[in-house]
């Protein structure tokens, strides 16, 4: 234990109200700590379950767009999809996970609806990939909501368990210490007067006998 | 500006363009988070990554991690996926845990 403190009543009082303190806040940051990482591991395991999925559909959507591309030339291909669709958006929110704050996004498919390419010169094979795709949009966002929050959440959990750990191992012995320590110094002062004390009476009382 | 963006080599990230999505190609690391740079300031809201340049970008991406927008998404590219995505899982798991536990 490094830190020193004076050793008065003041001193003490003034730390056993930090002890007072830190111990509410470990608590506290404890039962936060536990509380998210519940919640971490509902997010966590549709995380896994989502980007599972998400891997097999967009294999079978990148497949079928490799189809496509056979059926088509290269050329043609890139023509069809030069001329983008209407933008797609994603609605923007934010909730709170134990006073995180995590986005929580709803997509809204672009507002054209259909293929944004002519039927002519382009194959049947790729609007299946184009409808493919379209219909793993909605997963995808999802997927980035829900993995978005999973990467804040552990950043949080990290550092709550930063804190309390410091709170745990750190503050609240060396607050414990120097308490302790200053208890005993006052002790020992609180002794040592006293026996000033008496030692001073006795040597009145001797004083007083030899004057008689 | 679009709300979602895709980065990715051509052939993979081509059919973005047609569900809507602001899609550029791209594979080196380098320019790639130099562009994941400009689209943050762009207030882009979700931006897809094939795992490749994902992992080729590390650098910017981790800038963005702790920041609620934008959130970057690797996603398998044309030639399936390279495991990026469940390692990232995997290291949040490990992250907040302290050990990597299966569930």
């Amino acid at each position: 234990m490094a830190v020193s403190y004076k050793p008065t009543r003041m001193e003490m009082s003034r730390l056993k109200k930090r002890l007072v303190t830190a111990s509410r806040g470990h608590k506290l940051m404890k039962d936060k700590r536990d509380e998210t990482v519940r919640r971490f591991i509902t997010f966590v395991r549709r995380n896994r379950e989502l980007r599972a999925r998400v891997e097999t559909l967009m294999g079978e959507a990148m497949a079928s767009f490799v189809i496509a591309k056979a059926t088509m030339s290269t050329a043609a291909v890139e023509e069809a999809l030069c001329f983008p669709a209407a933008l797609a958006k994603v609605e923007v929110g934010s909730a709170k996970v134990l006073s995180v704050e995590v986005p929580q996004l709803t997509y809204i498919p672009s507002a054209s609806r259909g293929l944004p390419y002519g039927m002519f010169g382009t194959s049947t094979e790729l609007d299946a990939a184009v409808g493919r795709f379209s219909e793993l949009m909605p997963l995808l966002i999802e997927l980035a909501e829900v993995e978005k929050t999973c990467n804040l959440l552990a950043d949080e959990i990290e550092k709550t368990r930063r804190r309390v750990n410091a709170l745990e191992y750190v503050m609240i012995p060396q607050l414990q210490d120097a308490i302790h320590d200053i208890s005993m110094k006052l002790d020992e002062n609180e002794r040592g007067n006293l026996t000033r004390l008496m030692k001073t009476k006795d040597m009145l009382k001797a004083k007083e006998e030899q004057a008689y | 500006m679009a709300d979602i963006a895709m980065i990715g080599d051509k052939d993979s990230v081509l059919l973005g363009r047609a569900a809507g999505l602001d899609v550029y190609f791209e594979t080196d690391g380098a320019r790639a988070g130099r562009l994941i740079d400009r689209l943050a300031r762009e207030d882009t809201k979700v931006i897809f990554i094939t795992e490749p340049v994902f992992e080729a970008a590390q650098e910017t991406v981790a800038k963005y991690r702790s920041r609620p927008f934008p959130a970057i998404i690797p996603i398998p590219d044309g030639r399936g996926t390279t495991g990026a995505g469940q390692r990232l899982v995997r290291a949040n798991v490990e992250k907040a845990i302290g050990a990597d536990i299966n569930f």
